[in-house]
């Protein structure tokens, strides 16, 4: 310290007003950018907070109470006249201040001007609660919700009013290894045959290739609605619906125009040397595309293959049509929607479930991230 | 991209020019045997599944085995078999194992659906009677279609205006900040949420629960707290609760529009810009006339992308309002038409509806094929 001050480095005027106008808009930028990522991180956020709570505590209070907060805390209890009546204006006793307030007023709570808060305690006993604020924290935590939503099988638990209820689990774990089942294939098998035909599109010449690559071109940017109702027509007539097969062959369909069009991309681009001194050995392309071609495309296949995994993880529309009643199959976003349609107010199971749809798809994406953008990068766009 | 073929120079040792009977038929058999393998296993999975017998978890890794080495398998003994064919034979069959299952399956499962569709929406719900363009009409004419129409102009110009606009601004700013991947990886992280799972989060936030009671919904207890009454704001005034569903888009795809323009923007030479400030030119100036101008190619093909997302915008729609309350879009209707109504004819005349949407697009893409001279 003492030695830069020592030596003064005798800045102009310019350039030191130059430098705190930088400096002020490094502040700028980085608080207006903080503030954006907050926004775009708090929906997520109050989502796993709220799994957490307890049933109770997420009716009751906003998932936010779980940061210290000032809260209400009852410090004692006055009775009302029992002759008091609600439908008039109320006047509180002298040691509460003595104002006058509607039944509803003291409902929502009301502050008398000692700062304490007025509330009822028994509304019917005529009982008004005293509070006073004091700091703390919703801290509540519990796994119950994910255990519930995860097994299939009957709950009990006991309801606000005291009495037990049971309640069927939504058995979220055989829909996650449904999800699995259905998204590993489908995201292996297009790149396989994909992969092929980008070599035999990049490489060997044969007649209807222009012909063959425009379709495939053509096809980048077909909406599926297109192909629904024909496709479901042919996998009723080969009892296909409510298989495996029958949404992997979809998602292999669907996912295939990119997929050919991107490894096209970077095959064709691989050096040729490589390729010529590997014919020149005698090798056929069967044994190119696997021991070459394969090995060096790796980030590209790389990239795809994140693309269309979470691309087929995330799907409902798919699912829905070809596997449709099918419980014992449905994926993870079939039971969701179910979930969001028949218990839109049960948030402790919504959340913790939307959660559990969540977790691979955050897992893959944080693991392989650059291998995710370069694939945005390279493509175009997806039908 | 090189245009000329590489070929063989010689014969490999294992293979002759003549037809070799005894291999083909081994080769023959293989692929038999491969595809009664294939047909086993898949009555098999489907039979398990249906009634049960087998672990959820073993079925899932069977059926993964099964499909991932029937692929490769296919691949493999196809090749063994055309292998064994004689040169001319070989030399022009060979291409065809490679690209012929990705041609089948394209033919299958998208050109001729396409054609099989458009044949489709001009016949009754049930397809029997031909109906000519009643579908098409019903379709241009009809109140909830016409409302989903403008719903869809509505994603598709403030949804998009809004993930472009966003995108930018984070991808200049996470390029100035210190905490540039961070930055990214935040705002990037919904892209990898389903959207039937950011559906479920927003109701969480727009949750209303009416004037009096505890709103645990972010939106209204941030209302209420500063005095304001609570909304519901998805069924609100319409046509305004659009606009919290594009919302969601907006949270949605920033990430994507930010990351594709960050790419763009760190591309953009320090010279120029260096050369820009030097000559006095704002920060706010060198945004707007030299990285604007320099990846407007970016910006268009980012639009593009997002244009088609929101044209097809589904399942957030489907979670959030079911299309009711005056939200519904296109490719909602096209779901209740055919599911609940059972109208394959109309349903089909939307989905087609929505490639005429597409077209321009496909145009585009396939005159810049043209231009690349590839072929």
């Amino acid at each position: 310290m003492a030695a830069a001050a020592a030596t003064p480095a005798r800045p102009t005027r310019r350039t030191g007003s130059a430098k705190r106008q930088q400096l002020i808009g490094k502040i700028v930028v980085n608080t207006v950018l903080a503030l954006i990522c907050l926004a775009w991180t708090i929906p997520t956020l109050g989502l796993l907070a709220s799994s957490i709570r307890t049933r109770a505590d997420i009716a009751n209070s906003g998932w936010w109470t779980i940061f210290p907060h000032q809260q209400f805390v009852t410090t004692g209890t006055v009775d009302l006249p029992r002759e008091t009546d609600l439908r008039q204006p109320i006047t509180l006793p002298a040691e509460l201040g003595g104002g006058t307030y509607t039944a509803d007023q003291i409902t929502a709570g009301v502050t008398i001007p000692d700062g304490r808060r007025i509330t009822w305690e028994n509304r019917r006993g005529r009982v008004v609660a005293i509070q006073g604020t004091q700091w703390g924290a919703n801290t509540n935590f519990t796994l119950e919700n994910y255990q519930n939503v995860l097994s299939g099988r009957k709950f009990t638990y006991i309801a606000a009013d005291g009495s037990e209820k049971t309640e069927q689990g939504d058995d979220l774990w055989g829909a996650l290894l449904n999800s699995i089942a259905v998204t590993v294939p489908a995201t292996i098998i297009p790149i396989l045959i994909a992969a092929f035909a980008a070599y035999g599109f990049a490489w060997m010449r044969f007649p209807g290739r222009f012909l063959l690559f425009t379709l495939v071109v053509a096809l980048l940017v077909v909406p599926l609605q297109v192909a629904l109702v024909p496709i479901l027509r042919d996998y009723v007539n080969l009892d296909l619906n409510g298989t495996y097969m029958a949404v992997w062959l979809a998602h292999t369909g669907f996912g295939l125009p990119l997929a050919i069009y991107l490894l096209y991309n970077y095959v064709s681009q691989l050096p040729r040397d490589i390729l010529e001194s590997a014919f020149i050995d005698g090798a056929s392309h069967f044994t190119i595309f696997t021991r070459l071609i394969l090995p060096l495309s790796m980030p590209a296949l790389a990239s795809f293959a994140i693309f269309q995994f979470l691309w087929v993880w995330n799907d409902y529309l798919v699912a829905f049509i070809f596997i449709g009643n099918q419980p014992g199959v449905q994926v993870l976003t079939m039971r969701l929607v179910d979930m969001a349609g028949s218990r839109g107010q049960d948030w402790h199971v919504l959340t913790a479930g939307a959660f559990v749809t969540m977790i691979v798809p955050l897992i893959v994406f944080f693991s392989l991230q650059r291998f995710f953008v370069r694939g945005l990068l390279a493509g175009s766009v997806k039908g | 991209m090189q245009s000329t073929e590489v070929t063989p120079r010689r014969m490999a040792a294992s293979s002759s020019e003549t037809l070799n009977p005894g291999r083909l038929v081994v080769a023959l058999l293989l692929f038999a045997v491969l595809m009664a393998f294939l047909w086993g296993g898949f009555v098999f999975l489907r039979d398990a599944q249906r009634n049960d017998s087998v672990p959820k978890l073993l079925l899932a890794v069977l059926a993964i085995v099964w499909g991932v080495a029937g692929a490769g398998g296919f691949f493999y003994t196809m090749n063994m078999v055309v292998e064994q064919l004689p040169g001319n034979a070989r030399r022009l069959l060979t291409p065809f194992v490679f690209v012929g299952p990705a041609v089948l399956i394209l033919l299958w499962f998208l050109a001729l659906p396409t054609l099989r569709t458009l044949y489709l929406s001009f016949f009754d719900a049930n397809s029997i009677e031909f109906v000519g363009l009643n579908n098409y009409v019903a379709v241009f004419t009809e109140r909830t279609m016409l409302t989903a129409f403008r719903n869809n102009l509505l994603w598709m110009i403030f949804g998009t205006a809004g993930c472009v606009v966003a995108g930018l601004i984070v991808a200049v700013l996470a390029d100035r900040s210190n905490f540039e991947s961070l930055a990214k990886a935040l705002v990037f992280l919904p892209m990898a949420i389903s959207l039937v799972g950011a559906g479920v989060i927003w109701k969480f936030i727009y949750y209303y629960a009416a004037p009096g009671q505890t709103q645990i919904g972010l939106l209204n207890a941030v209302v209420t707290g500063f005095g304001g009454q609570p909304q519901a704001w998805t069924t609100l005034v319409q046509p305004w609760n659009n606009f919290f569903l594009i919302l969601i888009l907006v949270w949605l795809q920033t990430g994507f529009a930010m990351v594709i323009f960050s790419a763009a923007i760190k591309s953009i030479s320090e010279d120029m810009l260096e050369a820009a400030r030097v000559d006095g030119a704002s920060e706010v100036g060198i945004f707007f006339k030299i990285m604007i101008p320099t990846i407007q190619g970016t910006i268009l093909t980012t639009t593009t992308t997002i244009l088609i997302f929101a044209l097809k915008i589904f399942d957030v729609v489907l979670v959030m309002t079911g299309g009711q309350y005056g939200t519904n879009v296109i490719a909602v209707e096209f779901y209740r038409q055919l599911f609940t109504a059972g109208d394959n004819g109309r349903g089909s005349a939307i989905a087609i509806v929505l490639l005429l949407a597409v077209i321009p697009v496909m145009v585009y893409n396939l005159r810049q094929l043209n231009r690349q001279e590839v072929f």
